[in-house]
């Protein structure tokens, strides 16, 4: 009956090889444990402490879902494939260890039909090991795509990893040279390779010997590889769900953290090591470099000075280089901000979370430039041009530096005359935004919207006057006081109507409408796109014209990845006829329009290629497709102006979803 | 208290500034209203030579090497003897960095009565002046007493204001003045490396309205194609968007181009008086209301967003053809 | 050391101005109040002298609507102490003003005096020169830097054409700021908020305004927009046509053919 045979071939008058064994990996342990110790206090010590054990569940159920199943790894089907190939094959390696410690200690298990099992299912992982393997050094040495950090601790990392496994299939396959047993065919590689020593004819001795050398060897690579772990690439293996498990379960995406406070409600604000959270800094260990932030990052695009990958690592180098003199007492350290990491990529974020979608570890990267904002801010570091906007919100409750009264100028042409919510009980109230209440090229579009309520015969009404800029960008900026004046004023003017839902034209008041607000819950809060959805669909917004035009969608970052709302605009341009032909990068992946985030009101600074235009560029190579069809009033500028700067107005239109619908009517 | 006018002639480093010359022309408007004498006053250390073209009926010259350049206390201690001695019934100064900073105190120290911003007087001698960057116009009569004014550019032709005749002069004995607590120490040249914008014919000029300094690149084109050069207003320079040298203004250049384009300027008076010179001004603002039409000679609401581009090809295709 | 900053609120040109139907003065009823920029830059200016030399800052307004934020803006920039000067400034002229506020600086004896080298309202000359001479003090207004020496003031004073002269003052003394050294900085929504909790206004009553020194204005009117310029009306592509015919008509669009 084939069984597991502990220790085989070792000499017998070595003694107990558990003895040795256990004592390494025992020491191994403790020198992993010491040092990982040692690095992780730091996090604490230097930083703010404060542990979350809430939702344990939940919590537990994303390490599954992030940490082992690796679905964010999977998303990208080279690097997932690869990255989850050797991890997976690693979990069941070290399952199959456990279950091979049981059996030698507790319970004979690895007996017969089991045993057999686990020798196959190994042996099957070591393939699947070695096609990730395989897929990491074509990508390292051959592809180097630019994201990848090529540095020496990776090729170190993945040398250790393929000289265990290549360890344990030697030492398995010399054995089984020896043995030949006849269910040898249940480890089909071990035994292919086993058959190659056969063919040496080499006696069992000289394989009994060279097993006992390998084995030692795999043995001491093992032990190096554990007590190296705190300070190689395989940390993120301990760091990794650490942050999976720590990261805040139950915030939305769209609702930005508050400014962390003292014991006495003073705020913190992120100017130094020691005013990070433990988090931070876990996160910024738990990096593993992928660089799929880096990739997806409009603002590194563009060829700005951010690029969110090298943020998080400058505060895992802060850490490591300037904790021990902090904790010293040292003041003289190098400037978080300033030094660390530069002013201008911290402005340079438009907030549209790819880099944050994209984690595979769930790092907060907007978390951390907004907190270093609100810094900035406060010190009132900032541009000039930013500067005049955040004045002009102050005074104007606008960028535009306008009057509030003359925000409903561009109702004048309307008749009957759009009710007052203020005055007059209404369905819905609508939110219509700066950009579309004040920019004059734009006002053409947001008449048509009104134009569009009119015909369908909704009861609607605006606040007039009395809206401000909803404030979602402001705090993205960091400018917290003014976002709050511009809340409340928003809040108080909003609680004094009398309405059911509120519809915004703007995706980023939407967002902080229906994820800052405090507004009553039983409100609803629509963007127009789901609000035309739903009439469409409920059969009272029909089309007599079918345009029969091939368009492109670009799904805006506020309602697209902030609040997953991919399928209501597209069901509507379809629904007007339009063929919908999506671009390579669409719905979660879609690549932002540069002006999020405060980033309209600031320079642009020295830009390789505005995302605008990437993104532009990226729409033409689509075949026929004539018309660009979005729905956020910024993208409308940003998305006009590109076309114009690339040269693409002969084949590009640059339209609101609203001009297709009034088109179709 | 005599009917006679006085106004007050600048000057700044050997050269007379433009504002005496349009004072020169609304003084010789109220001496015909008041059936008197037009007085020039020159205060300067050997600075006769700079009365040659005023168009006075005398000029009163004060000679003092504490009057060489401007002193705000110097000037005070002469003026308030002048003043006191003739009694004139109208003291006409610049609404400028010299007039401005003089005339105040001049009011407070003899207790007589000042309105500012005086663009011009009416045929029967009442007085108009600008407020609010020029929206709002005040008209009143002069006080009972010797009033002071000051002026700002536009009302009058500096033409006007000169003469191919030189002034009778009369000298009047400068006070004492000792002690004096402010000193000139030097002048400081702007960059000479730069275009000197005076001397351009083309301008496109921006204002606030250009709202970043990316869209300056909007203003660089239409210069480019026209064949011209940028300048700004004041919002602008303090941006630090263009050098002070490009600076169109009261603290900046007085510019004569044969064509200025205003591109998202509002026209605060400090602007406006810098431009009167210019043949044909045109203003591209959105606000129907900005004091810039007032001016211009073509105006359009159009967002400049929207024109500019669309401006540059059709100039291009215009040259071309 | 010890300076004061005067400053005072002006009508926000952004909103439609229009004259109150007995003729003579504004109509305030849609009149939005904002701090004179003139003003904004003295105050800059004073807290960079601070910044460099350590000294006192004081700032005082007289109380128009809006001006405890700019006051306690003022603070939250580094102002020492804010004055507010109370009374019935309906009518207010800068004589009347000057004499008032020179009456509170004799108390405070500052050093320097700082304010805005004028306003989009005065209509009686800018407030520094009267204020200096009640004062008895000189002054020099258009000033855009200011280095402390020990009983003088270095000045930058600009002139047309981007000349700029550099005086010596003996102290006290007044100014009137053109431009700050840098521009006004910002100060966060939550800092002005925090300071109005741990900061007080001291509040100043003002008696008996002597308003002469001005002549009665006897009609305000709107200055006719338009009134000049022809207006091009039609689209962005209409509206360059006709101005590329006026290039033409100027003869400018040859030359650049060179």
């Amino acid at each position: 009956m084939p069984e597991r045979i502990d220790f085989w071939g070792i000499p017998e008058n070595w003694g107990s090889p558990a003895f040795y064994v256990y004592s390494l990996m025992f020491l191994a342990a403790a020198i992993l444990l010491i040092r990982f110790y040692l690095r992780a206090r730091l996090w604490w010590k230097v930083g703010r402490p404060g542990f979350h054990w809430n939702h344990l569940l939940q919590r537990l159920g994303r390490v599954i879902n992030y940490g082992i199943l690796q679905t964010k790894v999977l998303s990208q089907r080279y690097p997932g494939l690869m990255h989850a190939s050797i991890a997976w094959s690693f979990f069941v390696f070290f399952l199959g260890t456990g279950l091979a410690t049981i059996d030698s200690h507790f319970y004979k298990i690895l007996v017969g039909i089991p045993y057999l099992l686990h020798k196959l299912v190994m042996d099957v992982f070591v393939v699947i090991f070695f096609i990730g393997a395989g897929l990491a050094v074509f990508r390292r040495f051959i592809q180097k795509p630019p994201r990848l950090t090529i540095s020496s601790g990776f090729t170190w990392s993945l040398a250790l990893t393929i000289l265990i496994v290549l360890g344990g299939l030697l030492t398995e396959s010399l054995r089984l040279a020896v043995e030949k047993p006849s269910w040898a065919w249940w480890s089909p590689i071990g035994w292919l390779v086993a058959k190659l020593w056969i063919s040496t004819e080499a006696s069992s001795a000289t394989l009994t010997n060279w097993h006992l050398v390998i084995w030692v060897a795999h043995l001491l690579i093992v032990v190096i590889t554990i007590i190296t772990l705190p300070v190689s690439t395989l940390l993120h293996i301990i760091t990794g769900p650490a942050n999976i498990f720590f990261s805040n379960p139950d915030r939305k995406p769209g609702r930005l953290s508050p400014i962390p406070e003292n014991s006495k409600a003073e705020p913190i604000y992120s100017d130094s090591l020691r005013n990070l959270s433990w988090m931070q800094f876990l996160s910024a260990d738990a990096c593993t470099e992928c660089g799929r932030c880096q990739d997806v990052c409009p603002a590194y695009a563009a060829g700005t000075s951010l690029n969110p990958k090298i943020l998080i690592l400058n505060l895992r180098d802060a850490l490591k280089q300037d904790a021990s003199s902090i904790l010293h007492g040292n003041t003289n350290t190098h400037l978080l901000i300033g030094e660390w990491i530069k002013e201008n990529a911290l402005w340079s974020c438009t907030t549209c979370m790819a880099c944050v979608y994209e984690c595979p570890i769930l790092i907060n990267h907007i978390d951390t430039i907004v907190d270093m904002r609100r810094h900035l801010v406060i010190k009132g570091q900032m541009d000039g041009e930013l500067q005049a906007a955040l004045e002009n919100f102050g005074r104007y409750g606008n960028s535009f530096g306008q009057s509030d009264r003359m925000r409903a100028r561009w109702t004048q042409t309307i008749t009957p005359k759009i009710k007052d919510a203020r005055r007059e009980q209404v369905e819905y109230l609508w939110f219509v935004g700066d950009y579309a209440s004040y920019n004059p090229t734009l006002s053409d579009i947001t008449i048509k919207t009104a134009e569009i309520f009119n015909k369908i015969g909704l009861d609607y009404g605006l606040l007039y006057d009395a809206e401000r800029n909803s404030g979602n960008d402001i705090r993205r900026i960091g400018e917290e006081g003014l976002y709050e004046m511009l809340m409340e004023k928003n809040v108080a003017a909003i609680e004094k109507c009398h309405f059911q839902t509120i519809i915004t034209t703007d995706p980023h008041s939407y967002n902080t409408l229906k994820n800052e607000y405090p507004i009553n819950q039983d409100k609803r809060i629509l963007h127009y796109t789901e609000l035309l959805d739903q009439l469409i669909s409920s059969g009272r917004l029909k089309f007599r014209k079918k345009l029969g035009i091939k368009a492109t969608y670009h799904d805006p970052c506020y309602i697209g990845r902030y609040n997953e709302i991919y399928a209501a605009p597209r069901q509507v341009i379809q629904a007007t006829g339009c063929e919908l032909i999506e671009m390579p990068r669409h719905a979660e992946r879609a690549f932002c329009c540069g002006a999020g985030g405060g980033r309209i009101w600031m320079p642009e600074g020295d830009v390789k290629e505005r995302p605008s235009e990437i993104r532009i560029r990226e729409a033409v190579e689509l075949d026929g497709v004539s018309h660009f069809i979005v729905a956020c009033p910024k993208d409308i500028t940003m998305f006009r102006d590109a076309v114009k700067t690339t040269g693409n107005e002969d084949k590009i239109a640059v339209k609101d979803l609203i001009e297709l619908v009034h088109a179709a009517l | 208290m005599s009917q006679d006018i006085y106004v007050l002639i600048e000057h700044n480093q050997g050269q007379v500034a433009e504002i005496s010359y349009v004072m020169l022309a609304a003084g010789r408007q109220l001496a015909g209203i008041h059936g008197s004498q037009l007085f020039a006053m020159l205060l300067g250390y050997q600075a006769q030579g700079l009365s040659l073209d005023i168009a006075a009926d005398k000029l009163l010259y004060i000679d003092h090497p504490a009057l060489k350049e401007f002193a705000q206390d110097a000037y005070l201690l002469t003026l308030t003897e002048i003043i006191k001695s003739r009694q004139p019934r109208v003291v006409l100064f610049g609404n400028t960095t010299i007039g401005s900073d003089i005339a105040g105190a001049v009011s407070i120290a003899l207790g007589l009565d000042l309105a500012s911003s005086c663009r011009y007087f009416t045929s029967d001698g009442k007085f108009v002046s600008q407020i609010c960057g020029g929206k709002i116009m005040a008209e009143g009569n002069l006080s009972s007493g010797t009033t002071l004014l000051t002026m700002v550019p536009g009302g009058y032709k500096p033409e006007e204001g000169q003469s191919e005749h030189p002034p009778v002069i009369e000298n009047f004995s400068p006070p004492v003045l000792d002690n004096l607590r402010i000193k000139n120490i030097k002048f400081i040249q702007p960059e000479s490396f730069d275009i000197d914008i005076s001397k351009e014919s083309i301008l496109i000029s921006v204002g606030r309205g250009i709202q970043t300094r990316d869209n300056l690149e909007l203003a660089e084109n239409l210069a480019n194609s026209l064949g011209g050069v940028v300048c700004a207003s004041r919002p602008v320079i303090d941006q630090g968007w263009l050098p002070t040298t490009r600076l169109v203004g009261k603290s900046g250049k007085h510019v004569k181009p044969k064509v200025y384009i205003a591109l998202g300027i509002s026209g605060a008076p400090e602007h406006v008086e810098a431009i009167t010179g210019s043949e044909t001004i045109i203003a591209i603002n959105t606000d129907p209301k900005a004091p810039i039409f007032d001016i211009a000679t073509y105006g359009t609401e159009t967002d400049l967003f929207d024109l500019i581009d669309v401006l540059v090809e059709k100039v291009e295709a215009a040259k071309a053809s | 050391m010890k300076i004061v900053v005067f400053v005072k609120l002006v009508p926000d040109l952004v909103e439609e101005l229009t004259v109150d139907p007995g003729g003579t003065t504004l109509d305030t009823t849609w009149l939005r109040m904002i701090i004179n920029e003139f003003d904004d830059h003295a105050v800059e200016q004073a807290i960079l002298l601070k910044e460099k030399t350590s000294t006192q800052v004081i700032v005082i307004a007289p109380d128009f609507d809006g001006v405890d934020e700019v006051l306690f803006t003022a603070c939250a920039k580094g102002a020492d102490q804010i004055i507010k000067l109370t009374g019935d400034f309906s009518s207010i002229n800068n004589h009347a003003l000057a004499r008032a506020v020179a009456s509170r600086i004799k108390i405070l004896q500052p050093d320097l005096v700082l304010t805005g080298v004028q306003a989009n309202n005065d209509i009686d000359g800018s407030i520094g020169p009267a204020l200096a001479a009640c004062l008895n003090q000189p002054f020099v207004g258009y000033v855009s830097g200011v280095t402390l020496e020990d009983n003088t003031a270095i000045v930058q004073k600009e002139y047309p054409g981007g000349v700029i002269a550099e005086m010596s003052i003996t102290l006290p003394a007044v100014l009137g700021i053109q431009a700050a050294e840098q521009p006004p900085r910002y100060v966060a929504v939550s800092k002005v908020r925090q300071v109005m909790k741990t900061s007080n206004i001291d509040e100043q009553p003002l008696d008996e305004l002597d308003n002469s020194g001005f002549p009665e204005v006897t009609r305000m009117f709107q200055s006719e927009t338009s009134a000049h310029a022809e207006m091009i009306t039609g689209s962005p592509d209409e509206i360059a046509d006709r101005l590329v015919s006026v290039f033409k008509e100027k003869g400018i669009l040859q030359r650049t053919n060179r």
